[in-house]
């Protein structure tokens, strides 16, 4: 019996609903169609009347959550995809995450946000989203990478008391699958290890966080043994693990699949030049995708967004300075 | 309304004093219209997210005038403790919301709020009320709330205020439709429309529209014709209004109406009227005099945190 990282996902909606009445689920059509992607597929009939379908009005949807949550609800809000947040950006930054600050009252909503590229998906339905919302105070940003990520960072999300902005990658809900849930989970705001090295780091989250693997796998076989580290959520940001990890090996590269003004290796890198710039052997790099809308086309798209050979290349430029 | 009037005549003087700082935005024109809502909602269990011009609903709603003086005065013993102003104020957890500037965005917000009561089971005889003007109608948010709420046939009242302006912008380059109120049956709501410098007949038909919400008629929108007389905050003279606007029926002084009404149906004696306004003048006195020896906030105590969570500092 496998696990994907959509049926994490579902389970442990399944589980919040069946936990406590407080939790709801609200969105475009979640209901008896189940989900875009099948993420509520059947929690209608289980748990009538905290399942509901939405209007298509982002704004309102995350307005809606947030006087549900300060009225003692704990709402989860699914966009049908991370792009169509835009819409939502000002109930969720300027709303939901000034709340607690200005009023003493934190607003537990949890934003479930399909996102990240998959083939042919184009530039509206690809995008990654964690910086914009990682900007702004007050919002929490959890990038699941892994099928047991998906499944307890999402539970955790919903019992914290304020917002989070759950960033779930599309292109690994099916063929990401793991036996069981890991039953000891880390908890929120710790990064990982997810494959130890020494001569060079590549601090990612996300989908990205596989790629590098990869890239990693082949190096080693020229004796290059690169740690990876997965950020796990970008805000919280655990400069813990690594500047640890950074001070083993030297060298750093920080690897994101959103676009490369600024954005999360660009904090990655400063925070490590400014808390760590003694531990480094040579300048940090990054990679991003590339600064244009993101590509229809599957051979555009593939060559739009990191890829293991482009982190491959990466690696050895850093690894050679 | 008189009390409203007479506060926010001390803030204005208070801001141009140099004792407010960011600045100050009055309700006058809008107090019956405003006080109507406040007054017809039950503080005990309705929810009221008033807008910019309405402290007259704040304190027809029950809202301490302290309240709106330390807030304006940036106390740290207000509501909002010196990290926000003026009219971004309230208590959500007494059914208050505290307002963003981006308008239109109370509307769902009050929908979620009584969401939340109805899948608790604890919607009975529960009223969401909010304001806004008539430059909020042409947002996003106000029209996505709206149709939420019409969608799932909630008890909310929303109170347009068509005040003409929307800051410096004339009602018709925000809208081209002859009548806001058209607008209600669009959405599925039911539409009212009232003269809001008539207080008698505010109090009439905002009763009404709280009653059919109460009764679970669904969503409500009262639409209130009226001119803003005053700026759109202190800092603003308001030079762009034309005389003629102001000479108009619009124009009329609903405080000044709603005072002649209340003596002309004999609700009260002129004594009263003048004894309320001195007691009014008290209140507010009190209430300034007491914010103006609050302590401010200190920069070296906040604590700088803008969640309640304690896990690891981002």
């Amino acid at each position: 019996m496998s696990v994907t990282y959509i049926d994490a996902i579902h389970q442990a909606q399944r589980e919040l609903l069946a936990e406590s009445d407080d939790v709801f689920l609200y969105g475009q059509d979640i209901g008896g169609f189940g989900g875009a992607f099948k993420a509520t597929k059947g929690l209608l009939e289980e748990f009538p009347g905290r399942v509901m379908d939405s209007p298509i009005s982002e704004d309102a949807m995350v307005g809606m959550a947030i006087g549900a949550a300060i009225s003692g609800m704990r709402p989860i809000v699914e966009m049908q995809f991370a792009d169509f947040s835009s819409i939502a950006f000002n109930q969720i930054a300027n709303h939901a995450g000034t709340h607690y600050y200005r009023t003493g009252i934190p607003v537990p909503i949890t934003v479930r946000l399909p996102c990240g590229g998959t083939p042919g998906s184009g530039p509206f339905h690809s995008q990654m989203v964690e910086t914009l919302y990682a900007h702004y105070p007050g919002i929490i940003v959890a990038t699941p990478a892994t099928v047991s990520d998906a499944y307890h960072l999402l539970k955790e999300s919903v019992k914290i008391d304020d917002p989070v902005v759950f960033c779930e990658h599309k292109f690994l809900y099916r063929w990401l699958k793991t036996s069981e849930i890991d039953p000891e989970p880390l908890p929120l705001g710790v990064a990982r290890i997810t494959r130890p090295g020494k001569h060079a780091t590549v601090v990612t989250y996300s989908a990205m966080v596989h790629e590098a693997v990869r890239a990693a796998d082949r190096l080693s076989k020229e004796g290059w043994e690169i740690e990876v580290v997965d950020l796990r959520s970008v805000k919280p940001l655990d400069m813990d693990t690594v500047i640890a990890s950074v001070a083993r090996t030297g060298r750093l590269l920080a690897l994101g699949e959103g676009f490369p003004w600024g954005g999360v290796t660009a904090e990655v890198v400063s925070r490590v030049v400014a808390e760590g710039f003694h531990l480094l052997d040579a300048p940090p790099l990054r990679l991003n995708s590339k600064d244009t809308p993101i590509p229809y086309h599957p051979d555009l798209w593939a060559a739009h967004r990191p890829t293991p050979e482009s982190i491959l290349e990466k690696l050895r430029e850093l690894l050679n300075l | 309304m008189i009390i409203s009037r007479t506060l926010e005549a001390k803030l204005s003087s208070l801001y141009k004093a140099g004792k407010i700082v960011g600045g100050v935005y009055l309700g006058t024109g809008q107090e019956a219209f405003s006080a109507s809502l406040g007054c017809c909602l039950d503080q005990d269990k309705d929810i009221f997210a008033p807008l910019i011009r309405d402290q007259a609903g704040r304190t027809g709603f029950g809202e301490p005038l302290i309240e709106a003086t330390r807030t304006y005065l940036g106390s740290a013993l207000g509501p909002m403790r010196g990290r926000d102003g003026n009219i971004h104020r309230g208590r959500p957890a007494e059914r208050r919301p505290a307002m963003i500037s981006h308008l239109g965005t109370s509307v769902s917000v009050v929908a979620g709020m009584l969401m939340a009561r109805r899948m608790k089971g604890e919607l009975a005889e529960v009223v969401g009320a909010t304001c806004v003007g008539d430059g909020a109608t042409s947002t996003g948010a106000f029209h996505e709330g709206l149709n939420l709420a019409a969608v799932e046939k909630l008890p909310i009242v929303v109170l347009v205020a068509d005040n003409q302006f929307a800051y410096s912008t004339p009602r018709g380059r925000q809208f081209a439709c002859e009548n806001l109120v058209d607008r209600a049956r669009g959405y599925g709501v039911t539409g009212r429309e009232v003269d809001a410098t008539n207080f008698l007949e505010c109090l009439a038909v905002v009763h009404e529209a709280v009653k059919a919400a109460r009764n679970f008629e669904g969503p409500q929108m009262v639409v209130g014709k009226l001119l803003r007389l005053c700026g759109h905050g202190e800092h603003d003279d308001a030079s762009y209004v034309a005389p003629e606007l102001k000479d108009s029926n619009l124009g009329r002084d609903c405080l000044e109406i709603g005072i002649q009404q209340v003596v002309d149906e004999g609700l009260a004696t002129s004594d009263e009227v003048n004894l309320w306004k001195r007691e009014a003048a008290e209140e507010v006195q009190e209430a300034v005099a007491n914010a103006q020896t609050d302590p401010v906030p200190d920069p070296y105590q906040d604590d700088w945190q803008a969640f309640s969570w304690k896990g690891i500092n981002s």
